[in-house]
Formats: C-alpha cells, structure tokens, sequence
C-alpha cells in the first residue's frame, strides 16, 4: 500500500518558497517588457551615486555627493545651470532627461569593495537606478562596475585612478571621465627631472590595493626611465592611520626621494607622519631628501596643512585652471561659480568628474533618444566634447576611457586663502598621456559586450 | 643596530597607548569584575575631548575683509577668533596652539563624568550578569558611542596638532654616536612616552600609597571582607571606573596629533588592548604595562622590510601570534593570578 507524502500544508510551503524564488531577481523581470534593466516610467528617472561617506575617502566621497546634488538640480532646469551653459552639446535643456524629471538615491561604500556592491545592488534592484555613478576608489569601481556590467546598468566611474579599471578590468557597460596613473606618471616624470635632476634614489610607500598597485608601478616606469632608481616599494594596508613604521626605515634606505602612492586620508597621515620624522628637512646622497605625491587634490592638501608646501603631484582638473590658463579650460568658472555659491567653498577634482559624468550620461541618453544601456554605451564611445573644464576631450571607444589635458601641481609656498593651497606648475596636453589600448600596463582584460540587462 | 634602536623607540608611543588603555581595563576588571568592551571607546571620546576644546578656543566671528576678494571675487569674509581679541593675535594663537596639553585639563572632569554615568547608569545593572552578557552589554554601549560621536563630529578625521614647539623631530642617534639623521624621532611621540610613564606611575603610586588605593586593593582580593568591615566598597569600585575611564581619556587626548582622530579609532585600540590584557595576565595592573609594551615594541619590529620581505603582512598578525604562544606556554598570561576568569 502506497502512502502519499501530500499534505495540505506542505503544498502550501512548497508554493510560497517556489513563488518567492520567482519573483527574487525583480529588476529583471521589471524591465523585461522595455528589453533593459530598470526602463523609467514617463515622469522621472533614477540614478544612484555610491560613495564613500566613511573611510579615508570620505572627505572626496562627501564633495562628490555634493556635486551630484548641483548636477541633478541643473539637469532639472535648477540653479544658474552651471557647465549646461559651457557644454559643446547643446541637447540638455534643463527639463531632465528626455523630459523625465531626474531623482537620485544615494549609497555609501565604506571604500570597501562588498559594501559598494551591496549599496549598489540595492540602488539598482529596489530603487530602480539605471545608472551607477560614484567613486574614490578603484577597488570600489572595479567591483561596482563589474556588478553594473552583470545588471546591464551604466556605470559611469567617479573618482578611479588605477589603470585596471580601464584596463585589465574595463567594462563594456563602464565608463571612466577621471584621468589615471599611467598618465599621472607620463605627465609627472618630465617635471620631476627638472626639478630633482635625473639621479635620484625613490623609495615608494604604496597602498595595498589595485590604484596603488598601478600607480607604482607607472611611477616607477616613467621616473626609471628618466634616470631615477627605485630603492623599494613597501605596501601599506587601505585601512592603517598611523605610517612611522614604514617612514622610520626611509631615511637610512639609500633613498633621496619618498613616492607616497597613497590617496585622501591616507595620504594626509603618511605625509604627517614623514614630515614629522624630519624627512622633508633631511638630506640624503649629498642632496635635499624630496617627497612626491602623484595623485594630488585640495581636499588632501587642505587636510595636509603646511606638510604640503612645495610637493609636486597631479591633478585631473583644477578649480583655478580657467583663470590662469584661458578659455581652453571653459565650464571651470561656470562650475565654481555654481558649486561656491551653493555650498561656500570651490569644487574638488572628485566633484568635479562626478558632475561632469551625470552631464555626459545625460547627454548621451538624449543623443542616443533612449535609456537603453546598449544606445546610451554606443552615444559615448569615440565621443569628442569640450566645455566641461577640461579643454578638449575624447571618450576613446576601445577602452572607454577620457583623454585630455593632465595639470601638474604643487603645494602652494604662500597660499592666499584657505582654498588657494595648490598651484599649477604646467599643463601636459593629451597626446603627451595618451597611449594605445593595448599597452602592457592595460593589457589582459576585454571591454566585452554591452549587457542592455533584460 | 640603528634600525633595532629606531624600531624599539617606534612601538614605544604605540605601546603607551596599549599600556594605558589595557590599564584601565584591568583597573575595570580587578575592581568591578566586569569586561568593558566600552573601554575603547572612552580612549576615542577623550581624543574628541581634545578636538573640543581646540574648536572652543578656536570658535570666531567674522569680518569682511574688503582689500581681499575670495574665490568668487566677493570681499573676502575672514574669521577672527575671539582669544585674539581678547589676549591678542600672538597670545590668543598661543592658547589655540596649546589647545592639546589644555584639553588634560578639560578631559579629566568629562571623563570622570562619563565613566561615573557609565557605570551607574549601566554597567552595574551586569555586575551579577555572565561574562558574555557585559561584553555584548559594552560592546553596544561602545556603537552607540561612536554613532554618536559621528553624527556630531562626522565620519572624517579631524587633524590636531601639536604645539609647534613639539612639531619637530629629535636627532637621537647623534646622541648615540650615529651619523645624522640616522635615527630620527618626533618630538611628540617622545612626549607621549613619558606623559604615559608618569600617569601610569601615579596610578601605581595611588593604588599603592594611599589610604583609597589600600582599600581597593584590599577589595579586589577580598571584597565580601572589606565589605564586612563597614566600608563602602562598592562606592570607591565605581571611582575606580571614574579614574579608568580617565585614563583612557587623557590616552587618547594626547594621541590626537599622532593620529587624528575619528569616531572608530576606539575599536581600532579596543582588540589589540584585550589581547594586551590577556597576555598580560587578566586582572594583572603591571602585566598589562608590561604586555602593551612588549606587543607595541613586536608590532614595531615586524614592520622592518627585511622581516615583512620573509614574511609577507606579518606586522598585522604578530601580535596575535605572540598572544596564541603565551596563551598555550602560559595560559594565565605573563603575570596572571590563579583563579582569576577560571571560574
């Protein structure tokens, strides 16, 4: 005699567990019927900024945010409309995105890998974003983008500066407006020479995650080609505050130059703590001992203090470029003047590539008359815009990555105000940083396909 | 030999940290029995102690300034701080300047206060509690801390430097017969050594020499006794959580222009500071200096290049390492007492 196992209950389980696994991935099946994850409605649109509100980015992660707020209430016809009037495109008119009114979440990373995932995960699949954007950290933007590419979401990076993410690790759904470090390192080498001479001993502190990685290593290729020799390069965890450990060995390395290879908070305390070892009044072979910090910004200068006087370093863009270097620079002022007035102080290179983003992801839907990942993708790759602050630029097809201009910067001797700390030592034109999609250094990854999501 | 002696003086002002906080949880544990996971916590807000002040002393009013135009190209809006109108603009700095060695003074009544709330309001409700009931208890307390410190103060670290009389370095290794500028020490950090060798002396001398400390000490080896006899033991317990708790606090106040602080650098000291308690011997006052030292000074030596070059990310794990062979060569600690946690 058989004996069933049915029972009433058990039916019953057994259709809630098998009901709710299908409705678990909703951001598909949302989209489904519009063929792309996350289509809007005929009234507004999504996007979501992933920042780091804590961590040792915070400081860029908080100005970022500020400048997705400016670029959103002038996308929605706010404001004085700011770098809308500077822009070379002329199609956003301040009534949204193709007349959809546009809404924001936000998200904070951690500047940790999982937590951005998650942040953004949650944007995408209970907000309905249809663009990520945000930054600060490449590890952060290599993990987020690579979970908007699996979405079928745009990415459009914020602050990121390892070759890796438009390298081994770029995306067909990602984009990058930021510059790198291979042209951080091309722009810096030249200038280096001529202001320490091309025999020189550098010792690097780097910090233990892929934009430090690479930014080593573009350092050390481009000063070694120079002349310089590289004593050592010691890696330094993402999350340490207190570096005299790995500062206290310099001084007695054989080395005459410290490359800190570290950003945001980290570069403010490793500067501290070598400073305060007496590194920057040392001498060392017969010469002044020298610090180099390759990646720059105020944030970090105003947080240096006087530790950064005279340090050279490079910036994406700077919010004094217009003013001293011409209208090549146009949308600078119209940028500052909007982000001053808003919020009291000038923008940071951070807010300023994030505001440039939401404005070229804008652009790029209304160009493309659509939403859809793929026509949004296919409206930026090989694009040539100007206007956003950093003169003339291209959005390469290959990689997805901005070419232009690179400023060379240093701690400003006699700074005349609170926001005057760094000066423009020269501009480095876009061929000079430009190299081909399959250097060696961005070797070893494939933009892929376009993932539309659904 | 240079780089031996630079190492040994490098995890000296990390180990004073160590030593001072794992003081003040063997202080809390020997006296009241209980585990206080809060305790790094009270290191972080004497730090914000010091933050405090230097924004009080620092608070201004604003003047437009017409000769100068600031980033916009408006007359530039300049803020004056009110001790400069009051001493002067070079007495005023002054006073900002010394806004660290002031904010000793500052924290001392707070952290009293906040160790005597603590305690009374909270932390004897888990006296009779298990073990794990007061570190989860403290470990909340210890969140709910820093959530609070955040929402006010912000997610940053906030840069506090020292007086610019302590903002150089000492050549140390010309007083040893080494050539210049092979071992280079900051000012600061050696202030800290010291302010640390002193106050963990006055809390020896305290507990030692004086009539209060004889009783605390008589009650953290017998308490029922000492109870028996008429005194109040429970009232001179909870002062003890008072002075604990400033201890961490002038810790931390004095670590601000080593390290900025930030609403999670509690955490960050509060596990090496168990292990620097365990090691040290629970309930143990000179094995926890003697631990804090001793780890802060390994921590030290395992950054060397050379040893990290064998040893790839061993500076993040020695002290945990060391606390593993102490424990399973001596499961008491360094100078641990029978019978303390063997109940």
């Amino acid at each position: 005699m058989s004996k069933s196992n049915f029972t009433r209950r058990g039916v019953l389980k057994t259709g809630a567990v098998a009901g709710a696994g299908l409705a678990l991935p909703t951001y598909l099946s949302a989209a489904a019927h519009t063929g792309f994850t996350n289509a809007p409605g005929d009234s507004e649109v999504v996007l979501g900024f992933n920042v780091p509100q804590s961590g040792p980015y915070a400081d860029e992660g908080a100005d970022e945010l500020r400048a997705f707020e400016l670029a959103v209430e002038h996308l929605n016809g706010g404001g004085d409309g700011g770098m809308l009037n500077t822009f070379s495109s002329n199609v956003l008119d301040g009534t949204g995105i193709l007349g959809r009114e546009v809404k924001y979440v936000t998200g904070d990373t951690q500047t940790k890998s999982d937590a951005a995932r998650a942040s953004a995960r949650s944007m995408i699949e209970k907000d309905g974003a249809i663009m990520i954007s945000g930054g600060s950290s490449s590890g952060v933007a290599v993990a987020v983008q690579g979970l908007c590419q699996e979405a079928g979401v745009i990415f459009m990076a914020g602050l990121t500066h390892s070759n890796d993410t438009t390298g081994k690790d770029k995306k067909a759904n990602g984009f990058r407006h930021f510059f790198n470090a291979y042209m951080s390192a091309a722009a810096l080498a030249p200038v280096l020479q001529s202001l320490y001479g091309a025999d020189r001993n550098a010792y690097h502190l780097t910090a233990d995650y892929t934009w430090g990685w690479t930014q080593q290593e573009s350092i050390a290729a481009a000063t070694e080609a120079i002349g310089w020799n590289t004593v050592n390069n010691v890696l330094t965890p993402l999350a340490e505050t207190d570096f005299s450990a790995y500062i206290a060995p310099v001084l007695n390395s054989g080395a005459d130059v410290l490359v800190l290879n570290h950003y945001g908070g980290n570069m403010v305390n490793s500067l501290t703590n070598a400073v305060q070892f007496g590194l920057r009044d040392a001498m060392a072979n017969g010469k002044q001992f020298e610090i180099v910090v390759p990646l720059y910004s105020e944030l970090m200068a105003r947080g240096a203090g006087a530790n950064i006087v005279g340090i050279p370093g490079s910036q994406n863009w700077d919010w004094k470029i217009e003013n001293q270097l011409g209208s090549r620079y146009a949308g600078t002022n119209a940028f500052v003047q909007s982000f001053g007035t808003k919020y009291g102080f000038p923008p940071s290179q951070a807010a300023q590539t994030c505001y440039a983003q939401t404005l070229l992801y804008a652009d790029a839907v209304t160009r493309a008359g659509s939403f859809n990942p793929c026509a949004v993708a296919e409206a930026l790759e090989g694009y040539e815009f100007d206007g956003l602050g950093n003169g003339p630029t291209l959005y390469r097809a290959g990689d997805h990555q901005c070419f232009k201009d690179v400023v060379v910067v240093r701690g400003k001797e006699n700074p005349e105000n609170e926001f005057d700390l760094v000066e423009i030592v020269e501009v480095t034109p876009a061929e000079q940083v430009t190299y081909d999609v399959d250097h060696p250094m961005f070797a070893g990854g494939a933009l892929g396909e376009c993932n539309p999501g659904a | 030999m240079d780089a031996i002696i630079l190492q040994t003086l490098n995890g000296l002002d990390k180990g004073s940290a160590y030593a001072l906080i794992a003081l003040g949880l063997t202080l809390i544990f020997g006296t009241l029995g209980v585990v206080n996971f809060a305790h790094g916590a009270l290191f972080m807000i004497g730090s914000f102690c010091a933050v405090t002040l230097s924004r009080i002393l620092s608070y201004s009013y604003e003047i437009v300034d017409d000769t100068r135009t600031d980033f916009l190209g408006n007359p530039m809006k300049v803020d004056i701080p009110y001790v400069h109108s009051w001493f002067g603009e070079s007495a005023g700095q002054t006073i900002i300047d010394w806004s660290v060695p002031l904010a000793i003074l500052f924290a001392i009544p707070i952290m009293l206060f906040v160790g005597y709330v603590m305690e009374r309001g909270l932390i004897k409700h888990f006296y009779k509690r298990p073990h794990a009931d007061q570190i989860l208890v403290t470990f909340g307390l210890a969140i709910v801390l820093q959530e609070v410190v955040k929402q006010i103060y912000g997610a940053n670290p906030i840069p506090t430097p020292a007086p610019p009389a302590f903002t150089g370095s000492l050549d140390f290794g010309v007083w040893l017969g080494f050539d210049p500028n092979t071992i280079i020490y900051p000012y600061w950090r050696l202030v800290y050594f010291f302010f640390s060798a002193i106050v963990i002396a006055a809390v020896f001398a305290f507990l030692q020499f004086t009539t209060f400390g004889m009783v605390v000490r008589a009650g953290m080896a017998d308490r029922e006794t000492v109870g028996l006899l008429g005194i109040d033991i429970d009232k001179r317990f909870t002062m003890m959580f008072g002075i604990a708790a400033a201890v961490a606090g002038l810790a931390g106040v004095m670590y601000t222009p080593i390290n900025s602080p930030n609403y999670h650098m509690g955490m960050d000291f509060l596990v090496l500071s168990f292990v620097v308690v365990v090691v040290g011997g629970m309930g143990s006052l000179p094995g926890a200096v003697l631990a804090g030292f001793l780890l802060g000074i390994l921590q030290s030596f395992a950054s060397m290049n050379w040893i990290k070059d064998i040893l790839p990310g061993i500076d993040q794990i020695i002290i945990y390492l060391v606390a593993i062979a102490i424990l399973l060569t001596r499961p008491r600690g360094l100078m641990g007492r029978k019978g303390v946690m063997e109940d």
